[in-house]
């Protein structure tokens, strides 16, 4: 739950969170027993096609909802269901409230629905006098603690077994062991008696199927299964999103919802309900029956162009789990109600901005949550999009807007970079880090030493090292990001080497400018769509073969970002896609394209591990190419544990949250570290200021490159 | 290898994987026997009923003392195979019964039923579970012992569709997967059989 009033007080309960230490280690052998268990779970399926599908099919439900509502409605009263449609949260509380006054109810019992969440539906029946009780496990233990849930699966994954032994204890007022399995059937037993006392049952719904008006539900427990058979009433909570056409899209979703939540082939339980059975309960020996389904702003996302997508979501949870921040601070306080990425969004328009608004800002933006939608939903994308909404509505922050005009102007932003070489002299010492930073810059950012300006930037390199090629093979045109050109520019260089030996052609555009990535992570689009603009302008894509970047975050945002953010600008649709398709990697293009070989490297199988950048193997989908070019260059490859699991740079993101980045860094040092390697090679410039400033300030002799020096180092 | 063969290879393979206890049997007498047999067997036909060992709340307590007996339930069975079943129990001193289940609410030791169909990828039995007494034993046993006819295996969940939808054209309609024992992981994600319906879940393979 978000309650803190600004960004200072969240910061304050992430703090919290990282110095739990259950919390961190639950989360973390979760995470790593996940990547297991999902990987064993779709072995020999085709999942990208699974996942495309899943896509289609929800896309083609929700650009069909009132058609689908009317069938489902027409079907299921056909049966005897009295359906409801409440347009808000409070509408539909009322509904089931009155349901249950009409019926003379007095005790409910409830089966897990993150709808009945979003609404806080028991908050209200409570309230109406009635009792409710939670039975599936997770959602009791935390429904008995007064809290929400940390996960959409596995609601209680934050509290330990003393935790819940203590509660337990507490509910029957007898000590109970911290023995889970006993635990479990002292909830076993405390709740079959609710089932026995309850009158009415509340199920979520995980598909309302339209053809046949049958609700489906998948448990693992079971509960669902007593819920909606014992009590003589039986009211489905469901989010209009969940209606689907037919049978055949909800087995299609069950092949991917477990798999993706937990690891598992299927739920312990899937039941199929069709209209009010019999009900042994109830004087007219039949049960009595309501579907409520809620809208709270599904209608009109649905027809949004950008936002639509948010509807695919199953609730698998899954980008929760890869999260690399929700690892280090758990769902209280990456999420509202809804968890994880997809909660980041839902919270905005499901809960309002108050409760978005510091949330959408701890975005890593590390694209692990997209690579494992089961609806291939682009969620960094619409996280940054409504980070964006947000300051639009209520004001962009000063920093903010600075950096936004700043980067506006390249002649200004590059002048100010320069000016900053000429002034930091006394804060390096004549070193190539940052040493004596003012404080008011180096707040928090003890955990990393920040390098200093290049004395040349790579911009007034050039002239000098272009290659001379006659008859060129191929032409690539350079585009070097801010890091490459004013920090590291002998990386840049390095590339130069290569590319001369095997006759390209190189040109630098001199116009280009920073990516736009750090506005676009910062909600400014305005500056981010002149920055793209101004880029596709400065190259000509015409007049190249490739458009080649050794930075891996420019490289993602030049191919996926500029496309959609200049989408709509008549004038650039083509050149933008032109820009686009030609934009490629280093380690691709020197293995891909290049087809470079051992014999070109002096081999000296030094101990080398890689660190995979988030925009490379994610953002690009780029794996093979770099962990080949080390063995082709002559170095001893030794595999890191999560090697494409984010350095925790994320641009901006490490110093709005610099202990979060700190933490994921200590992590990535540790795993590399573990491998006795000498040498960490990386495709990004932003992850080398992370990985390197981190190595020195813990004063770790272990040296980090980027691929391109580590190859340029190493010609024959 | 036959496709039926094949099919019911991997079905066991997929249905022990979820801690299912997969049997072959020749007949429908044999899986009578089988369901009686376990009771001695495994223990499962206790008077005290799992977590009722536990110091519980007075309610929830109260509700283990009115287990009288032993009891396995089998609604929905042919009147033969039902008459059979209760004859071998009676041998037993257990306590045999096809409805009234909402009078052992709590709990059953064995309940016993005949599948619908199975879906051999992820070893599910489908249960037309339209009568409450059905679906009330399935969840309500300590031990649920199921038969499928090996002629009834699907290969996918996909090879079931039209069955589902069969069944759901035709309501009011409440079909189940069931796939392993009821199980929960909510308590430190740590993997716990039985939370709330069975605690095993036998599968008998009955060749036709």
């Amino acid at each position: 739950m978000q309650n803190a009033r600004d960004l200072k007080q969240y910061k304050g309960e992430l703090t919290g969170a990282l110095n739990n230490e259950f919390l961190r280690t639950a989360m973390d052998n979760f995470a790593m027993a996940y990547r297991v268990s999902r990987a064993n779970a779709f072995k020999g399926m085709d999942l990208d096609g699974l996942i495309a599908d899943i896509a289609k099919g929800k896309d083609y439900a929700m650009a069909h909802m009132e058609e689908l509502l009317e069938q489902f409605t027409r079907n299921a009263k056909a049966l005897g269901v009295t359906v409801h449609v409440a347009k808000t949260a409070h509408e539909a509380n009322e509904i089931i409230g009155r349901i249950a006054q009409k019926a003379n109810v007095k005790r409910i019992v409830k089966s897990k629905s993150m709808t009945a969440e979003e609404t806080l539906l028991n908050h209200h029946l409570e309230d109406l006098g009635l009792e409710v009780t939670e039975t599936d496990l997770g959602e009791w233990i935390i429904q008995l603690r007064h809290e929400g849930p940390t996960h959409m699966v596995m609601p209680a994954i934050h509290l330990s077994r003393d935790q819940v032994a203590d509660l337990f204890s507490e509910v029957t007022g007898a000590k109970q062991s911290n023995d889970i399995q006993k635990l479990v059937k002292v909830a076993r037993r405390e709740l079959r008696r609710k089932y026995v006392e309850a009158d009415m049952g509340i199920s979520g719904g995980n598909f309302a199927i339209a053809e046949t008006g049958t609700i489906a539900l998948c448990t693992n427990e079971g509960n669902a299964r007593l819920v909606t058979t014992l009590p003589r009433v039986h009211v489905a909570l469901v989010g209009l999103d969940k209606l689907t056409p037919s049978i055949n899209d909800a087995l299609r979703v069950i092949r991917a919802l477990p798999r993706n939540a937990t690891g598992q082939a299927i739920t312990s339980y899937v039941s199929w309900i069709t209209g009010p059975g019999e009900c042994q309960s109830s004087a007219n020996g039949k049960k009595e029956m309501h579907v409520v389904f809620l809208d709270n702003g599904r209608r009109a996302i649905a027809k949004d162009p950008l936002f639509s997508s948010v509807l695919r979501c199953i609730r698998c949870g899954a980008c929760a789990n890869v999260c690399p921040v929700y690892r280090l601070v758990g769902g209280h306080q990456l999420g509202h109600i809804y968890i994880g990425a997809i909660g980041l969004i839902l919270t905005y328009f499901y809960h309002g901005r108050e409760k978005a608004k510091n949330l959408v800002q701890n975005c890593i933006n590390c694209g692990a949550c997209k690579a494992v939608c089961a609806g291939g939903i682009d969620l960094p994308r619409l996280i940054k999009e409504v980070h964006a909404r947000i300051q639009d509505e209520e004001g962009h922050p000063l920093q903010s807007q600075l950096l936004a005009k700043v980067l506006k102007s390249r002649k200004l932003f590059h002048a100010l970079l320069r000016s900053a070489k000429a002034v930091q002299r006394p804060v390096t010492g004549g070193t190539p880090y940052l040493r004596h930073l003012p404080m008011i810059f180096a707040k928090d950012q003890g955990f990393r030493a920040l390098p200093a300006i290049a004395e040349t930037p790579f911009r007034d390199r050039f002239e000098a090292i272009k290659p001379r090629v006659s008859k060129p093979k191929l032409r690539v045109a350079l585009f070097s990001g801010c890091v490459q050109d004013f920090v590291y520019p002998e990386q840049a260089e390095a590339a130069v080497k290569i590319l001369a030996r095997h006759n390209v052609a190189v040109e630098y555009p001199m116009d280009q400018s920073c990516c736009g990535l750090p506005v676009q992570m910062m909600g400014e689009r305005e500056s981010s769509r002149s920055v793209a603009a101004q880029n596709v302008a400065a190259f000509d894509p015409a007049s190249c073969d490739y458009i080649l970047t050794l930075c891996a975050s420019c490289a993602s945002h030049l191919k996926h970002g500029y496309p959609d953010i200049l989408a709509g600008d008549s004038r650039l649709e083509v050149k933008v896609r032109q820009f686009a398709d030609r934009v490629i990697d280093f380690s691709s293009f020197v293995h891909d394209v290049l087809k470079v070989k051992p014999e070109e490297f002096k081999k000296d199988g030094k101990k080398t591990t890689y660190h995979s950048p988030c925009h490379l193997c994610r953002g690009l989908n780029v794996t093979e190419a770099p962990r080949a070019l080390m063995t082709i260059g002559g170095l001893e490859y030794l595999p890191a544990d999560e090697e494409d699991v984010c350095c925790g740079f994320g641009g901006t993101y490490s110093m709005k949250f610099p202990e979060l980045s700190a933490e994921l860094l200590k992590k990535k040092l540790a795993n590399a570290e573990k491998t006795g390697a000498e040498l960490l090679l990386t495709d990004c410039p932003g992850c080398i200021m992370q990985l390197r400033g981190g190595l020195e300030a813990k004063g770790s002799a272990m040296q980090v490159r980027h691929m391109a020096e580590a190859l340029a180092e190493r010609l024959k | 290898m036959s496709d039926s063969k094949r099919l019911v290879d991997l079905f066991t393979v997929k249905a022990g994987l979820v801690s299912a206890i997969v049997a072959p049997v020749k007949s429908l007498d044999e899986a009578l026997a089988y369901t009686v047999d376990i009771c001695e067997k495994k223990d499962a036909c206790q008077i005290l009923m799992s977590g009722c060992e536990s110091d519980l709340s007075t309610g929830a307590g109260a509700l283990c003392d009115e287990k009288p007996s032993k009891v396995m339930v089998a609604p929905g069975l042919p009147g033969e195979t039902f008459a059979a079943l209760k004859a071998l129990c009676a041998d037993r001193g257990i306590h045999c019964l096809d409805s009234g289940m909402r009078k052992h609410l709590g709990g059953i030791d064995i309940g016993f039923t005949i599948a619908d169909a199975g879906i051999a990828e992820t070893g599910t039995l489908v249960l037309d579970s339209r009568s409450e007494e059905l679906r009330l034993a399935t969840m309500l046993c300590e031990v649920h012992v199921c038969v499928l006819r090996t002629s009834t295996l699907r290969e996918t969940s996909f090879d079931a569709e039209e069955l589902v939808r069969a069944y759901c054209k035709d309501g009011p309609a409440y079909l189940a997967f069931v796939t392993g024992a009821s199980r929960t992981a909510d308590i430190e994600r740590v993997l716990a059989i039985g939370v709330h319906g069975p605690l095993e879940l036998h599968i008998l393979l009955l060749e036709d």
